[in-house]
Order: structure tokens, then sequence, then C-alpha cells
């Protein structure tokens, strides 16, 4: 799979470059997402702005992110999702899981969350 | 109302790097309805995301250890009705056990079925001699 992994201060921004993500790449996605908080970086965006399609394994991936990342008061937000790969999550209400914002920068301006 | 018939049979290994093929032909097919009023584009991810599911589904359920094992896609598409059959030759499922997605407290599988038929009008999964099906109809 296709991952541009870059450092912003206190987030890591992952960008996904693939058009699909299904059941054949989702288990890397996973993988990296895990990686990354595993290494102590829980606060991870994921922008998903070339991504076209995306199925129940991909959501899995980031909900298996989004978790890990709770675990490890880090925080797992969503960016630049479009319109049908959207219409995924409010499917499966995973829209009422995730925060998703229309771009990186309105990300950085959320808090990671964590101890009051 | 489609005006022509469209069928096609399909057998990939069953692997998984051929799911965007497959699912590209549920795409190309809702690009072809030429009578079809609805979201053309909501209906082209629908087919494509049912498409992927199904033959992901059929990919997890295969024979273990049996490399060589393939999947068998059939698509129909007659009057105003979409056929798929995906067939595979493992131990097969009990489709009206799979429990709806949990979405208070959500898991990390378990959605692909929920999708399927939450999309489609009908959605059935049988025993054969030597294969499973799971049969999808979408009335277009």
């Amino acid at each position: 799979m296709k991952l541009h992994l870059k450092k912003l201060s206190a987030h890591t921004l992952i960008t996904v470059l693939e058009e699909r993500i299904d059941a054949h790449n989702s288990n890397e996605l996973k993988s990296v997402l895990l990686q990354s908080i595993a290494q102590g970086n829980a606060c991870i965006i994921v922008q998903l702005e070339t991504v076209r399609f995306i199925d129940s394994s991909g959501l899995g991936a980031l909900l298996s992110g989004y978790k890990n990342a709770a675990a490890q008061n880090g925080k797992l937000v969503l960016t630049n999702i479009q319109q049908q790969v959207l219409s995924m999550f409010e499917l499966t209400r995973l829209n009422r899981v995730f925060e998703i914002y229309p771009d990186v920068n309105e990300a950085l301006g959320s808090k990671p969350e964590g101890p009051p | 109302m489609t005006a022509s018939i469209i069928q096609l049979d399909v057998i990939i290994p069953n692997q998984t790097r051929y799911l965007d093929f497959i699912g590209s032909l549920g795409e190309r097919l809702a690009r072809e309805l030429k009578h079809y009023h609805g979201d053309r584009e909501a209906l082209a991810y629908h087919l494509n995301l049912v498409l992927t599911e199904a033959t992901a589904n059929a990919i997890k359920h295969r024979v273990p250890g049996n490399l060589e094992d393939t999947v068998r896609v059939f698509i129909l598409l007659e009057h105003n009705q979409l056929t798929i059959k995906v067939y595979d030759h493992g131990q097969g499922f009990d489709l009206e056990s799979v429990p709806l997605p949990d979405f208070d407290h959500p898991k990390e599988s378990g959605m692909g079925i929920f999708l399927i038929k939450t999309l489609m009008d009908s959605v059935t999964y049988k025993k054969q001699e030597h294969c499973n099906v799971l049969e999808i109809i979408k009335r277009l």
C-alpha cells in the first residue's frame, strides 16, 4: 500500500496514496497504524483525499487504529474524505465514532484526548 | 428498465488482488444502464462494494491450504434486475446467523454481510453439492 508518513509536531500525518482500500491492502494499513501507535505516535491524522473506494475491511482497519490510539490516550482522526467514501461511514454509523475534518489544518486544531 | 442483457461469468484465482478487478465490473455495469434514473455514481459504488465484499467473503471461506482454489462470479443484468452469484468451495456459513453490527460498540469485522444486505434487495446463501453460492439480487 502506498502511504506517506509525516510528523507534524504532536501529530503523525498518514496520507493514503491509494484509490482503493479493500481486503487486499487493509491489513497493511492496519499494521502501519498500529506500528505508529506502538512507537508512541498515537495522535494520528489519516488523510484520505485520493481514496475513492473503501470496503468493510478498510473501515475495520481504521477502526482498529482508532481504538488502539484511544487506548494509548491518543486520537485517530480522518480528513479529506470523498463523498461516496463518507457514505460508507454513515451507513455503518462510524461517522459517529470518528472525528472527520475537511482538511489537515482543521484536524490540527483538534486537541488530542487525554486526562483533563 | 435496461434495453439489453449483459451476462458475465468470471473465474478468478482465490486471491484478494483480484478484488479491484471484480469490483470494477460493478462500476462498469452501473454506467451501462441506459434508463436508470437513480444516483448512478452511488449505484456504481454500491455494486463495486457488494462484488468486493461478496468475493472477499468467498476468498475468506476458501478451503484452508488450497491455494489453487478459484472463485466464480456470475453476473446477469436482465430487464430491470441484476443478479450476482458468487461461488465458493469452503465449508460455508449460515447467513441468517450473521449478527447485525453493534453500532454502539462497533467491531473491526463483520460488516460485509450487513452492507450487502443493506444495499441490495435480496441475499441468500445456499450449499450446493460441490460448492456454496451467495446470490444477490438488485432491482434497478
